[in-house]
């Protein structure tokens, strides 16, 4: 299947700016994978260190979150739309700027 | 279920007339039949807490004072700094260095002299959070940061009161609303915040200066349409936007039968510690990054001794057009592993970026890489130009 994945802003310093890529696969898990090819270094953002996506990170096929529906096996289908979205928020953590 | 919401929400309230200035002024609202007196009414009646006056707190309140809200809580410690203006549009020039609830205040009330205006002067935490939003109808979340977002998620759930959730990223907004009860709340759709530094926040990424306009404007509409009972409002669902495409999109997002403060079996039953919970507290990582990093001042005298020292910069390339330090190399952050091999790994290595977040971040990355003589440079470029060389533009 060929499916669309959207890179939100916030990780688009990763894909050198690029905001989606189309991949073929016929999962959820095995969209994210071709997209870690391409970008290996978006990996450690979307999955801990024991390969389960992290829970700051949402995925949604089209408008359906994916644990709603069967997570990163969900099957998809042509010209699907998965886009990743983090949590986010406006400003800057003072406190912690000044210990590091 | 607007019924259902708009009765709660003026629960209790006194219902109130009007003055005929008041009649006059609210006019486009009473022909409405949508709005009407009795809408107006609930309105006047209505008591709302903004919490955060910053780029979405500004338009929330603006809107919010303009529509007739009896009563709006204004939420901030902080004051009004130049780089505030871009987007906080509430505040003007001369009020620079002004507390932004008292200059909120004056502005609302010159706006509207028929509502009441409360400011709380305060940092909201678990010890005053419940005992402020107790004397409000909704809460508007317009804050910038983690830990109050996880803070006013759990008090409103915990209190059976509405959270008006707005977000900003450079071009991306979110918006929903949150009601526990009625629909999931903040943790049912993120259970737990990213570790400090992991995603960039707009200090770091940068926000379009119209972007809370637009979020906020979302947010102030969504309050009205509870207050009065109208529409569908956005529970259950989160509004995308997308402001450089200029598309909307909507998610379907559900309550999570597992989340700990509105699930089935809740743990979390009172307030805890945020900033613990968020990491922003200073944790074993944070002190770990203290011991690996240098002060700006350190940095001058290693360049004046002329040390053998590399310098990188982790920033983006329009952060590097703004300002640099002189002999730095720029690596953006997303680029560090493929070109770990420009590294001189044999000398001395200095990390830095805006303000010292992204770098600490570097840092820990390269020293796992086997880079250990890496160095952060403590409040970054951003420091370095307030302590070291003032001919460097802060931004």
């Amino acid at each position: 299947m060929k499916v669309v994945i959207q890179i939100p802003s916030a990780l688009r310093a990763l894909t050198g700016n690029t905001n989606q890529v189309e991949v073929e696969a016929q999962t959820v898990g095995e969209a994210l994978a071709a997209l870690l090819e391409l970008y290996p270094s978006i990996g450690r953002y979307i999955f801990d260190d024991q390969q389960r996506l992290r829970s700051f990170i949402n995925i949604f096929i089209n408008d359906r979150d994916i644990k709603t529906l069967n997570g990163l096996e969900t099957r998809l289908k042509d010209s699907d739309r998965i886009l990743i979205l983090p949590a986010i928020a406006g400003g800057l953590s003072r406190g912690i700027c000044k210990y590091i | 279920m607007s019924d259902l919401v708009q009765r709660e929400v003026v629960k209790g309230s006194n219902y109130t007339s009007f003055t005929m200035e008041e009649i006059r002024r609210y006019g486009r609202h009473l022909i409405m039949p949508e709005v009407g007196l009795e809408g107006q009414r609930r309105l006047k009646a209505a008591r709302v807490l903004v919490v955060g006056v910053g780029g979405l707190g500004a338009p929330v309140s603006l809107y919010l004072a303009a529509a007739g809200v009896g009563k709006i809580g204004l939420l901030d410690f902080d004051e009004i700094d130049e780089t505030n203006l871009q987007r906080q549009v509430i505040f003007s020039t001369p009020d620079v260095g002004r507390k932004k609830v008292e200059v909120a205040k004056e502005r609302l009330l010159k706006l509207n002299p028929h509502i009441e205006v409360e400011t709380h002067d305060t940092l909201i935490n678990s010890e005053n959070a419940l005992d402020i939003i107790r004397e409000y109808d909704i809460v508007v979340d317009a804050t910038d940061n983690f830990p109050t977002r996880y803070l006013l998620n759990d008090a409103c759930v915990m209190l059976g009161k509405p959270l008006i959730y707005g977000s900003i990223f450079r071009f991306d907004g979110q918006v929903s609303v949150f009601y526990a009860g009625k629909g999931p709340c903040y943790r049912c759709l993120y259970p737990e915040p990213p570790p400090p530094g992991l995603v960039p926040s707009c200090a770091e990424g940068g926000v379009l200066g119209v972007l809370p306009g637009i979020v906020g404007s979302l947010q102030a509409n969504e309050a009205l349409k509870l207050i009065i009972g109208i529409g569908e409002p956005l529970i259950g669902r989160l509004l995308l936007v997308d402001a450089l495409s200029m598309t909307f999109r909507e998610l379907r997002i559900s309550r999570d039968r597992n989340c700990p403060v509105c699930g089935d079996n809740p743990t979390i039953k009172e307030l805890i510690d945020y900033e613990q919970f968020c990491g922003t507290r200073v944790s074993g990582e944070a002190l770990d990054a203290a011991r690996n990093s240098i002060t700006p001042l350190e940095l001058k005298k290693l360049l004046e001794r002329g040390e053998e020292i590399q310098l990188i910069d982790v920033r983006e390339p329009v952060e590097w057009e703004i300002c640099r330090i002189p002999g730095a190399k720029l690596i953006p952050l997303g680029q560090l592993t493929s070109r770990l091999h420009e590294i001189d790994q044999t000398r001395k290595v200095i990390v830095y970026c805006h303000s010292g977040q992204r770098s600490a971040l570097a840092v820990k990355l390269l020293r796992e890489l086997g880079l250990t003589n890496t160095y952060n440079l403590a409040g970054g470029i951003d420091a370095y130009a307030e302590q070291v060389d003032p001919s460097i533009p802060r931004y």
